[in-house]
This record gives structure tokens, sequence and C-alpha cells, in this order.
């Protein structure tokens, strides 16, 4: 049987969760490279192809309709559509000008017409093709890349929790950062990352977007009357990566 | 015989981010010679305004996925300006190792994963597992070390977690930094190899010297990663110094119709940032090891040839290495304090500055007496070097019409010279700007 063909494509995006890719160092990565062939990377290769894809890692968020024709050629040839990492999967930290009308202006000042600086709103790419899978966080958590990967390779369907981040801080016996004088985002944050902010001594900002269903209105009241927060800040605080799922998105 | 050239590369491979180059000329008469940035802009000005002071480097570090670490540090640095926080001895050997394990990091991905295929005649990395498996396994294992040095200090290497205003939300124990310095030392051979493979490759590197200006950060007592004042020097040696609140002043940004990146300049039409820059500018405070390294490869201030950028950065490379061991040593040996953080004394404007891989970064904020963010201003080293890539392009691409090379081996010359530079393009186009709220 032929290896799967897998290829890797950018949107509006850091690439760090690009990166992510090159720090499996050489056991993982040589044994990952005997399994699949990659046949399309553009910040770590030349080679391109216009050939039927197995797996499309498509990292970025759409934020310009220039951008459309070639997320819908990488969807025809694509037989699965990862949206990989959170700018791609709902626009994750793009997504916080969204709230804001003057972005370009107060930017750009005399400059902002020009055509090339267009952008639009930033959403995640399954606003312009179907997407399959998605790989969350803000760099994804490069281990439950592996384990997608895997997973499709043998036929299974990739687990993906909808849990909250405070369920991997109580796995990890990571002390609470409520406890500790601060906030923290967890109770609503989508896990699977293994919780290493808190564990870092920071609140999780909720870089994997919320659970489905979260109760914003209660994480607003833990967040002042537990944590002592402004208000103001605190009906915001979400917005850092979630703008797109909070219930006054644009 | 009339002889036409037409190069149009689309989103330029082995890069960070998506660049363009067109050349069109007839009959050695050049139409059009471009470098342009179409990289969709992402307005992080925009997203920082009216965030807390401890988020911002959350957001800001998310410019780069490459070089977060510099963007937290140069984030924080200009934050702590702002807030007249002073960080403690400790703090700054920490950042300052953090600081090494990125440029480390970074050279190593630039000069094994995208500079290397070019000088061994491959399309990638890919290719050269079947028949180069050792050097790229010894790449994946250099970078491996990268990333747990980065991650032991700084929580993670994408995005780092624990450095914030004032200094560190978790440090590491000393049993931790005596880990990192035996895998360090494991490393020697893996080193010493790299210099092996880059000087045997070393002559695939093409000759091509352009004067231009060289800006880096200087600083009294070592080679200028972390901290420094701006310093810039001319071929002939003649050097400028500007305080980092001054940036303005020594950078000049424009707009250009071509590129969603700002261009930048100073004292002549453009000049450069990165390895090289840093290399011409501090050469004499290089660790006596990466001394060594730079006689064997041959490379000496005042250097002019932008190809060698590739080359100073592996200098670089034994530099971070064994500066970070003396840093590691010391550090084991007056142990770890628990320090706490180091609160705000005052809200207000500050700026800051670091060397990442690309040269330097400059970062500025101002808060409100709530410690929320106004605005913010970023320049980025790869919009530093646009102008300057301009200007190699223009001085190039007559060298190669007169030379006779043909359409195909200019189109590789030029995609080499621009990969010289290591351009990481989405932080170029991270558009924040100089609008500060009063």
């Amino acid at each position: 049987m032929p290896k799967p063909r897998v290829a890797f494509f950018d949107f509006a995006c850091c690439e760090g969760c690009q990166i992510e890719f090159t720090n499996y160092g050489d056991p993982a990565f040589l044994e990952l490279l005997k399994h699949v062939d990659v046949v399309e990377f553009r910040e770590a290769m030349s080679e391109k192809t216009t050939e039927p894809i197995d797996i499309a890692f498509i990292e970025g968020s759409f934020t310009r309709e220039a951008d459309r024709a070639r997320l819908e050629d990488i969807r025809r040839r694509a037989k699965i559509v990862i949206a990989y990492g959170q700018c791609a999967t709902t626009a994750g930290i793009n997504a916080l000008k969204n709230h804001t009308k003057d972005y370009k202006a107060f930017v750009y000042g005399q400059d902002a017409g020009m055509p090339h600086l267009d952008s639009q709103k930033a959403v995640g790419i399954d606003q312009a093709i179907p997407v399959d899978y998605y790989a969350w966080g803000c760099p994804v958590n490069k281990y439950e890349v592996l384990q997608i990967v895997s997973h499709l390779l043998h036929g299974k369907e990739p687990v993906i929790p909808n849990y909250p981040v405070c369920v991997e801080c109580k796995r990890r016996e990571t002390i609470c950062r409520y406890d500790d004088d601060d906030y923290c985002l967890g109770p609503t944050a989508r896990a699977g990352c293994g919780a290493p902010c808190p564990a870092d001594g920071i609140p999780c900002e909720a870089c994997r977007g919320f659970v489905d269903n979260p109760n914003h209105e209660a994480l607003v009241k833990v967040l002042t009357k537990r944590a002592g927060m402004p208000k103001g800040w605190a009906e915001e605080k979400s917005r850092m990566f979630t703008a797109n799922q909070r219930g006054d998105a644009k | 015989m009339k002889k036409t050239i037409s190069i149009a590369v689309h989103h330029l491979t082995r890069v960070e981010g998506h660049g363009n180059i067109t050349v069109n000329a007839t009959d050695g008469r050049i139409e059009k010679c471009e470098w342009a940035v179409p990289e969709a802009p992402r307005f992080f000005e925009a997203m920082v305004r009216g965030r807390h002071y401890s988020e911002v480097a959350r957001i800001t570090s998310r410019i780069c996925g490459i070089c977060s670490i510099g963007h937290t540090l140069a984030s924080v640095k200009a934050t702590e300006q702002a807030l007249g926080i002073r960080v403690t001895p400790q703090t700054k050997m920490l950042r300052t190792l953090l600081k090494h394990a990125e440029n480390f990091d970074s050279h190593v991905l630039h000069v094994y994963f995208l500079a290397a295929p070019d000088l061994l005649g491959a399309p990638s990395v890919f290719p050269l597992v079947a028949t180069h498996g050792e050097v790229v396994a010894r790449a994946l294992r250099l970078k491996r070390l990268a990333h747990e040095w980065g991650s032991l200090i700084g929580g993670r290497t994408t995005h780092p977690t624990t450095v914030i205003p004032g200094g560190f939300s978790k440090l590491p124990t000393v049993r931790e930094l005596e880990g990192l310095k035996k895998k360090l030392l494991s490393a020697v051979p893996d080193l010493a190899a790299t210099l092996d493979t880059v000087k045997a490759l070393s002559g695939a590197i093409p000759a091509f010297d352009r004067p231009t200006e060289y800006m880096a950060l200087h600083a009294a007592d070592e080679y200028a990663l972390y901290d420094g004042q701006v310093q810039s020097v001319l071929p002939d040696g003649d050097k400028a110094s500007y305080k980092v609140v001054d940036y303005r002043k020594c950078t000049n940004e424009y707009m250009v119709p071509t590129s969603t990146a700002k261009y930048t300049k100073n004292r002549l039409a453009s000049y450069a940032a990165g390895a090289l820059a840093r290399f011409n500018n501090n050469h004499g405070q290089l660790h006596p090891e990466a001394k060594k390294a730079a006689a064997a490869l041959g490379l000496k201030p005042i250097c002019v040839n932008p190809y060698l950028n590739t080359v100073a950065q592996v200098i670089e490379i034994v530099h971070s290495y064994h500066d970070s061991l003396r840093l590691v040593d010391e550090l084991i040996k007056k142990g770890i304090r628990e320090e706490g953080l180091v609160k705000p004394t005052k809200y207000s404007r500050g700026a800051g500055a670091v060397e990442v891989p690309r040269g330097i970064l400059f970062h500025e904020y101002s808060y409100d007496k709530d410690g929320m963010c106004l605005g913010g201003n970023c320049i980025i080293p790869t919009n530093q070097n646009h102008a300057n890539i301009q200007g190699d392009f223009e001085a190039l691409v007559p060298q190669l019409l007169q030379e006779g090379a043909t359409e195909k081996g200019m189109e590789k010359r030029l995609e080499m010279l621009v990969r010289a530079y290591d351009p990481c393009i989405s932080c170029s186009t991270h558009f924040l700007d100089v609008h500060f709220v009063r």
C-alpha cells in the first residue's frame, strides 16, 4: 500500500504550529516519515503538488476573499482536511480585531485604503470550506497531532476532548490558579493541551477556545467574585482567543 | 538575438511567510526587479488596545511562531520599562539563557532545513533523509536540544509561558539546570560535525558583495542579544549609536505599494539586520570558540556578502552554545532563588529591544492608570531587511545578466539571497503601528 500523502498549507497565522512539527526530535520525526509522504510544506520544502492529497493540514485564518479559491482548491484535492491550530479552527488571536471597526484606519492611517491591505473579519477556514477534523490550540499540542495522524492511519476516529482544562489540572495535581490569588479561564476552556499554563504558574487563556456550550455568564461571575477582576475586564477577558465563540461574536 | 528573462516566484518556499520575486528583462535591460510581500495583514495593534499589561506579551508573542521567545522578551521588556519595573540579575541571566536557546534553535532550523538544501542541490530536507540520513538526524537532535533547553526556561518554545512582566512565573531547579548542562555537553560532537558540514558546503555559497549599513544591539560587556543600545556600522567602520527609546530616529518607517510590510532606512538607503549585522558590529565580543569558528569558516568583519549571513548564524550557534554553558554553570553555582515578581511602580510608556534570530526587534507600549494598554508599536527585523533585499536585487540582477546567467540560474540565486536573510514574513506584516491614543 502506498504511504498516505500529507501536505501543509498556511494562511493568516504565525506558522508556529508548523514549527511544532519540527520539535519532535529525530526518533519520532523519522518514524513518522516512514508512514507518510510529505508532498507539500512551503515553509520547509520547495516541492509542490497538484495531485490528490490524503491529509491536508491547513494553518491560519480565512481573512480575505482572495484566499477562498486557494482553500477551495486544497479542499477539492484533499480526502481529509484538518484545521491545524487555533487560527484555522476559530481564527483564534486573529479574531481579536473583529469587534473593532476602525482597525485598518487605526493601524494604517491614510494608507488604509490601499487595495493590497484588504482584510475582513478573521474567521476559521470552515467558513470557506468543509473541515473534517480540528487540531485546537495556540500552539497545537504536538503529541495530540501525532495521535490524530496515528488514528487516521489506523482508520480510527481521532478522540478530541470536549471537557474543560480544569479536568487536566486536577489530573496532574496542579494547584488551582484561583487558590493562588490569580484568575483562570480553565472552567470554560477546551482541554487537550495537558494544561501546561497553570502548571507553569500562569492562567489558562483558553487558547484552544471554549468547550461546546460554555457558561460565559458564570465565568464572568467567577472572574469578578472569586478573582476580584474589575467587571469591564472580566467581560472582555475571554475575547483573546475566543472572540468568534462568544455570544457577542460579530 | 533577443534575450528575455522572466522570473515570477509566487510564494517563495523555505522561508517563513509569503514573499514574491519578479524580474523582467529584455536584451539586458531590466524592466522590473522586485521583492514583494503579499502576506495577509493581521492588525496586532488593534488587538492590544484595551488589554491588561499581563496579557500584552501573550498577544504579541503570536506575531511569530519561530521567534515567539524574542517577541515575548521584547514585549515584556517594553512593558517593564513603561511600568517602572527593574528585573533582578537572576531574571536577566535566565532570560539571556532563553534568548540563546531561541537563536540556536532558529539558526539550526535555517542552516540545516532552509539553506542547506540549496547547497546540496535538493529541493528540501525530505529527500536528504535518504541521501544524507545522518546529517538530517543530527539536525533533528540539535533542534530537539534547543527545544528542551528553551522549554526548561520558558515553559515552551512556541509562545513561551513563564516569561512575564517582573520576572518568571516558574523557575528551573538547580537539578534541572544540571540536566540541561549534561544535554548541552552531549551535543559537542554534533556541534563539531555542524562546523565540518558547513565548511564542506561553503564553496557553494555565491560570491556577491554589496556594502550597506548594519544595525544591531551593542552592549559594553557582552555580545548583545538580550539587552543593549542600538548601534549601526558602515562598511568603512564608522559607528553611530542610538538609545532604544529613540528607535524611531534610526528606523524611519515608510510604506511601499507592493508590500503589506513597512520598510525602514537610517543612514544609507537601506540597512541590514541579523546575524551578519551583529557579527559586523560586535565580533570582538564573541566567545573564543565562536571566534575560532569564524576563523575556520573564513568570516571576517566587515563582511558585505549577504549570502554569508547563514555562515554568521553558524558562528552564533557556537557562541550561544558556549555562552549558555557559562551561564548554566554560574546559575548552578549561585543556586536559584525564589524572588517573586517585581511590581509596577508607575503606568506610562516604554520601549524595549532584543536581538531575535533575524535581527533587532523593537516593541513599544503605553498604558493607562489601570495598566490597560493604550497602543503599541513593533518594528520587526524582517521589515528592516526588506529595503536591503530590494537593494541587493537591484545590484545582483545586472551582475547576473552580465555573467549571462540563465533564467533558472538567476531565479535560484535570487531565491537563495532572500533565504540567506532568513526572512520571517508573518512577523513583518503584523502591522503594529505608531498610533498612541492619548
